[in-house]
């Protein structure tokens, strides 16, 4: 479980996080998304207790985290596994060795440690690559030998920051679902600082972006999916490419802006009120299932006008609709 | 041909090249087992209280780092003579091993401090965040992290240091420390002993090749 309340760090007179607040239930993944320059990376050290804040709080496990140092500072840390970006490993050491820096620190016997580090290397899918050393695998491999060790002194809270960055497609979506398996078994509150929005519709409940730092949107991946409104639905299911209308007349988006869709929406809309006689072009449609949520869109083209309390009828029907501007202005004649 | 008597006669090179050679090794020895001790603490300090470090403190750093570029700023052979009365304050004379070694340390200590922070600089800074987020205490991500992951580098200043302190106990050698530097100012420069010039360079140059060959091996091992 990790609170952040109020959250706001300035470096010198430029602030980087200006009142941040998010919350992270057990079990739950939540990721920060947002461009380059606005605040992530600061809110990760926050969160890993690696800068203090100016004002606010992180509470870990309802513990301020804020205001720690010394000895307490270091057994709060222990409570966050941190995944970072491009795995950091000690070049020096072997994969199994990487894993148990942890457990020394605790001054965790030998045995126990090398226990801990064969089910964690087991869990990761590395059993046989234990004795190998970092430039001996994959970048791939040293981000799950980082999984790992974030897990060695079994935490209940899980931050990865840009953890899949620079892998490619393939790693990346087996890294997620590593992740996604490991909320499961051990209830992890994780969060993902993130920059790709495929790793957000992968995996994550909820979703927030920073803009300049501050939170300008913050929901659940499903809610936000189905606000019309939602900057964050948009990104998260972009418009597909349409093909031009060939008809002269009003175009219109329709979307999911319910979980009670009935299947044959699509087909309905030209049983609305007045649509009778009306062409209906479909000049694109999609349905996909995000984190088991059907979400679908579709550009619709009217000949003429769209058929009045259009809008009404499909509200019923658990849709979004408006007109988008008239693409069919090119060429009419 | 009035040169030639002033050469030592080949036969007779080995018999006094081999103290003075053991003798610079003497120096050297005790010289870079102090440099070690004092200068790996110090280039430790330097880093961590710089803005890499994991305890920044400007106006410490500063200071160290003001008195670590006045150690190196002065030649030799200036800092030798500069430092006379710290030197008989010290160990009670000027002359022989035991003077050489006192402005040796002096001049090896900053040199070694700068290499070892240098050495530090280069281990990647999320290394030492990923350490600190494992719960590292400071001295532990210093020695887990910092001191191992650069040893390759500190391998390589070790080195780069044992060849200075080689040239420099040759200098002290110069005014009366003993040594293959002592020998050859006293014979092959004083009296024209051809011989024991060409043994003394040829020594020195053996020397310093075979304690890079060494290091670079080192280096190489420990980078694995």
């Amino acid at each position: 479980m990790i609170e952040i309340e109020g959250l706001t760090k300035r470096f010198g007179d430029h602030t980087v996080l200006d009142d941040v607040s998010l919350t992270v239930a057990p079990g739950e993944i939540l990721a920060v998304v947002g461009p380059s320059g606005a605040g992530k990376s600061t809110l990760s050290r926050c969160v890993s207790a690696l800068e203090q804040p100016t004002r606010g709080q992180v509470r870990v496990d309802g513990q301020d985290f804020s205001r720690l140092d010394g000895a307490a500072l270091r057994s709060a840390r222990r409570r966050v596994g941190v995944i970072f970006q491009s795995a950091p490993l000690l070049r020096r050491r072997t994969a199994a060795q990487n894993v148990a820096l942890p457990l020394e620190y605790l001054h965790a016997t030998p045995e126990s440690a090398r226990e801990r580090v064969s089910t964690l290397l087991e869990r990761v899918g590395l059993a046989e690559r234990a004795d190998y050393l970092p430039a001996q695998l994959s970048g791939g491999q040293q981000q799950r030998v980082g999984i790992a060790r974030a897990l060695a002194l079994a935490p209940s809270n899980l931050l990865a920051d840009e953890a899949t960055s620079g892998l490619d497609p393939a790693t990346t979506t087996s890294i997620l679902h590593l992740l996604d398996e490991l909320r499961t078994e051990m209830g992890l509150s994780i969060i993902l600082i993130t920059h790709e929005m495929d790793v957000v519709r992968e995996i994550a409940d909820s979703v927030a972006r920073l803009d300049a730092g501050r939170i300008a949107e913050y929901g659940s991946v499903s809610d936000l999916l189905l606000d019309p409104t939602s900057s964050l639905g948009h990104q998260l299911l972009p418009d597909r490419p349409a093909v031009p209308a060939t008809t002269a007349g009003e175009t219109w988006q329709v979307s999911y802006a319910s979980r009670e869709v009935a299947g044959d929406w699509l087909t309905a809309i030209t049983s609305a009120p007045g649509a009778a006689g009306t062409r209906i072009e479909v000049l694109s449609a999609s349905i996909e299932a995000i984190r088991g949520v059907a979400v679908g869109r579709a550009v619709l083209a009217f000949e003429g006008a769209a058929p009045r309390g259009l809008a009404e009828h499909l509200r019923e029907r658990g849709l979004h609709a408006r007109p988008v501007a008239a693409t069919v202005e090119k060429d009419a004649a | 041909m009035p040169n030639k008597d002033f050469n030592t006669p080949w036969s007779d090179v080995p018999s006094l090249l081999w103290p003075a050679y053991v003798e610079t090794w003497t120096m050297v020895g005790i010289v870079m087992a102090f440099v070690v001790a004092i200068g790996t603490p110090l280039g430790v300090l330097l880093h961590n209280t710089s803005s890499f470090g994991l305890f920044p403190r400007g106006p410490v750093f500063s200071a160290l780092n003001a008195v670590i570029n006045v150690g190196r700023s002065l030649p030799f052979l200036i800092l030798m003579a500069a430092i006379i009365p710290f030197t008989r304050l010290l160990v009670g004379t000027t002359i022989g091993i035991a003077a050489a070694i006192v402005p040796m340390t002096v001049a090896g200590v900053p040199f070694f401090a700068r290499l070892v922070q240098n050495a530090l600089r280069e281990v990647r800074g999320d290394v030492q965040d990923m350490a600190q987020v494992s719960g590292g205490s400071t001295l532990q991500v210093i020695r887990s992290v910092q001191l191992s992951e650069a040893l390759p580098a500190l391998a390589g200043a070790l080195t780069v240091n044992t060849i200075a302190m080689i040239e420099y106990s040759a200098i002290a050698g110069s005014i009366g420390a003993g040594g293959i530097g002592n020998l050859a100012i006293t014979y092959g420069y004083n009296r024209f002993d051809d011989h024991i010039m060409v043994a003394t360079v040829v020594t020195l140059i053996v020397t310093i090749a075979a304690v890079q060959l060494l290091g670079d091996r080192c280096a190489k091992e420990l980078t694995r």
